[in-house]
């Protein structure tokens, strides 16, 4: 690992202000951004860590909705937000370890939209909303193929609204080394209709099921599931799993999600 | 160069260190604390975990910086001043819990950080909770039971004790 400096601000705004620097990077709780370092993958000349910005941090409930602050780690999803959303809380709870879970962080997740990270899932099947220093931004709008976002340069996740569903699960195969999703799908039950979302499949990152919401909304059962399936064109295809594997976990982790939806 | 201090297992420590250090090198280094490990270094074994401020983490995926004025606690610091193992580490003794005891650090500080937050686990859930620490002798089976009986649900543990050999 290169050597960098080191900036621990209390604010978001000294934390924006470190970040205009050349070759200045965020840091959440480095569950990834540490170990692309060590690799060389990166080598930022600044790391501004969040941890220490208290209104990055917690869990709480604002009606039906469920506020996240961005340096929040999954730890604290799970245990805080077990009541209001346990579809989410149980996702956060299966991320990497428990001691990864104590250390990384839901803007750094999603920062890095890793295509098979977890938390792309939840954001995208409950339409929920990117809050940042500078703006709000849709779930859908959010996510731009693999490793890409809508944030710019020096942008920081403040928090995400989820809006809480009648009824969710996220159900992952995981790939057992990483502990990464193989393939992730979570599903979302809203009184005006079901939203799917996959990940850890697609060579374009996170994305809606369209199929299967629209059979979910008609009909929220594994029945309705049935006979539906993804083409495995456009599948990521590794040693880990072939693209057709892939696909048809697709329709299985769907299934398993709405059999398992509280 | 910058200055880290924190409270290590009950201590003030301090040490000027470049901001690129792994806690893991801080401590095996200048500290000399070397019972906590370094398996993979890619944060998949566990054999670096340490207690940061209550909480289980691995040392080798957070800087010494960013535990600055922290408390770290490490396997060094779970015996009491005399000597006295902690209950896991005597259960991982009593119920032959480690072979070649590269992991076992890491084991016992999972264990530890476990039993506080769920003081009676099932096997189940002790086995989901050691998913970030790898023993390469494969001896799980009975790190699990040494688990269990640290939290004093292993029925009739001095009659079943496979591998151990009653002199």
């Amino acid at each position: 690992m290169h050597n960098f400096q080191f900036v621990r601000p209390t604010s978001i705004k000294d934390a924006i202000r470190e970040l205009e620097s050349d070759e200045a990077q965020a840091l959440g709780g480095g569950q990834t951004l540490l170990p692309t370092m060590k690799a060389r993958l990166a080598a930022p000349e600044k790391l501004v860590s969040l941890l220490a910005i208290p209104e990055l941090r917690g869990v709480r409930l604002d009606g039906d909705v469920l506020w996240v602050g961005g340096a929040t780690t999954h730890a604290v999803v799970a245990r805080d937000g077990a009541q209001a959303f346990p579809g989410l809380a149980r996702l956060a709870g299966q991320i990497g370890d428990p001691a990864v879970r104590n250390r990384g962080t839901l803007g750094g997740s999603l920062a890095n939209n890793d295509p098979s990270a977890c938390y792309p899932a939840a954001l995208l099947a409950t339409g929920a909303t990117v809050v940042t220093n500078a703006r709000e931004i849709a779930a859908d709008d959010f996510f731009d193929g693999m490793f890409g976002t809508a944030l710019d340069e020096g942008e920081i996740i403040s928090a995400v609204r989820f809006p809480i569903p009648q009824a969710s699960a996220y159900s992952k195969m995981p790939q057992p080394a990483s502990r990464f999703a193989l393939v992730g799908a979570f599903v979302a039950k809203y009184p005006d209709g079901v939203r799917v979302a996959i990940t850890g499949a697609s060579e374009e990152g996170v994305f809606r099921w369209s199929q299967a919401e629209a059979a979910l909304s008609a009909d929220f059962s594994e029945n309705a599931l049935r006979g539906l399936s993804i083409e495995p064109e456009g599948m990521i295809a590794d040693i880990h799993g072939a693209a057709d594997y892939r696909a048809h976990l697709c329709a299985v982790m769907t299934r398993r999600a709405v059999a398992g939806a509280i | 160069m910058v200055r880290v201090a924190m409270t290590l297992n009950g201590n003030q420590v301090s040490g000027d260190v470049e901001e690129r250090t792994l806690l893991v090198e801080f401590l095996r280094g200048p500290l000399a604390m070397t019972g906590t490990h370094v398996g993979c270094e890619t944060s998949q074994c566990g054999a670096c975990v340490v207690h940061v401020d209550d909480m289980a983490v691995k040392a080798c995926t957070m800087l010494a910086v960013e535990a600055d004025g922290a408390c770290v606690t490490t396997i060094e610091g779970m015996a009491g001043p005399d000597g006295t193992l902690h209950p896991v580490q005597e259960a991982f003794r009593e119920h032959h819990g480690l072979q070649c005891g590269f992991c076992t650090p890491g084991m016992v500080m999972s264990a530890v950080a476990l039993l506080k937050e769920n003081p009676k686990p099932t096997e189940a859930q002790v086995r989901e909770y050691l998913e970030g620490n790898i023993c390469r002798c494969t001896g799980y089976h009975n790190i699990v039971k040494a688990i269990m009986a640290a939290s004093g649900q292993l029925a009739g543990a001095d009659s079943a004790r496979p591998g151990v050999i009653d002199a």
